[in-house]
């Protein structure tokens, strides 16, 4: 694979992916599509955002390595992205424990200035 | 770094070629100017992505508040629509990349076929969003529809209540209220609006493409547009990943 990949990097600027590699991808993110609407129908309970969005991850890593070439991109671009995703993951993050942490004040809140 | 070296010495002697017009004046080499797109793109996705974050986090602000409601409010949607669209995207992020590929190694006419096929893909993704999209507002779930049949609404229309749905909010006692729904299809809306905005853009992109593939201008040295409108496009479907399971598959 790696031989085959090295002789494709002549032909421009950047990686050639191999037909064969663009359709292993495409029916890996069909199969875990699959099982991510299996997943649902599970008695996961609680944790069925988790499973969901584990699923999704590893669906969303796959097309940005591969279907965007990240593993033969420059690691400035490597770094561009990985950086917004981990704002992503901060701003989330803070919103939910700010959210988390406040639910019972905005409950007591909401009761007092509810007009009834 | 060293092929980046002797490429550039390459380009150098070969500054008059044939290939050389697609050259601006403010690069250096055609190599140059490749990287100096595909860094200005992924910036553009960063962006991209930081700008779909806020409506997530509206999600995860509203979902944490009202579990229930989203629970029940999901099974108005139709997970078949949903997972069709989530393949139909994924195999246009196919046709996608294989039209780079195409575009690398000069070949004209697999990139018109793989343009084609995306933006067929991307029609197909439209048409199940529109058939979805009027379902809901029929039911009366658009946001600023009346709360009740006959009611005045800031939109001013009377959307025909579905029988079926009605009977299905007045027999189950946990349904919640219709206004109450809304907090669910407001972030529906306003998710899948704006990614739908983003496919019809891609759509546009993707036409563009077409036309200048059409007159021969991509090959092995200038295919950087149909890479960077590839990322863009790749970008667009990976917000969607999210949007499946966060709308349509909440089950508890």
């Amino acid at each position: 694979m790696h031989a085959h990949d090295s002789g494709h990097d002549q032909h421009g600027f950047s990686h050639v992916m191999p037909i064969k590699g663009l359709l292993a991808i495409f029916f890996a993110l069909v199969g875990l599509t699959v099982a991510t609407v299996v997943a649902a129908q599970l008695p996961t309970g609680r944790f069925d955002i988790v499973v969901a969005m584990v699923i999704a991850v590893i669906k969303a890593l796959i097309v940005a390595t591969w279907f965007m070439h990240l593993r033969h991109d420059k690691v400035l671009n490597i770094i561009a992205f990985a950086g917004s995703l981990f704002f992503v993951i901060l701003f989330l993050g803070f919103a939910m424990l700010d959210k988390g942490q406040y639910e019972s004040d905005l409950a007591r809140n909401a009761a007092i200035t509810a007009p009834r | 770094m060293s092929s980046t070296a002797t490429e550039t010495a390459h380009d150098a002697h070969h500054f008059h070629d044939d290939q050389a017009w697609h050259l601006a004046h403010h690069f250096e080499t055609p190599h140059q100017q490749f990287d100096s797109g595909k860094l200005g793109t992924w910036l553009f996705l960063v962006t991209e992505v930081l700008f779909f974050s806020g409506l997530f986090v509206a999600y995860g602000v509203y979902r944490m508040t009202r579990p229930e409601l989203f629970t029940y409010a999901s099974g108005y949607l139709d997970t078949k629509m949903g997972a069709i669209n989530t393949v139909v995207l994924i195999f246009s992020s196919l046709t996608a990349a294989w039209a780079v590929r195409c575009a690398q190694l000069g070949n004209r006419k697999g990139l018109t076929i793989n343009i084609v096929l995306t933006l067929m893909c991307a029609a197909g993704f439209m048409v199940i969003k529109y058939l979805e999209y009027s379902h809901k507002i029929h039911i009366g779930l658009f946001p600023g529809a009346p709360a009740e049949p006959g009611q005045e609404s800031m939109w001013n229309f009377n959307p025909e209540w579905a029988p079926g749905e009605k009977v299905h909010f007045a027999d189950d006692p946990n349904a919640p209220a219709l206004h109450d729904l809304k907090n669910f299809f407001g972030v529906y809306f306003c998710m899948t609006g704006l990614h739908g905005i983003h496919v019809m853009v891609g759509m546009g992109l993707w036409i563009w493409m077409l036309i200048r593939n059409l007159k021969g201008q991509f090959g092995p040295k200038f295919y950087g547009p149909v890479d960077f409108v590839a990322l863009y496009w790749h970008i667009v479907d990976i917000i969607w990943i999210f949007l499946f399971p966060l709308l349509y598959l909440i089950r508890h």
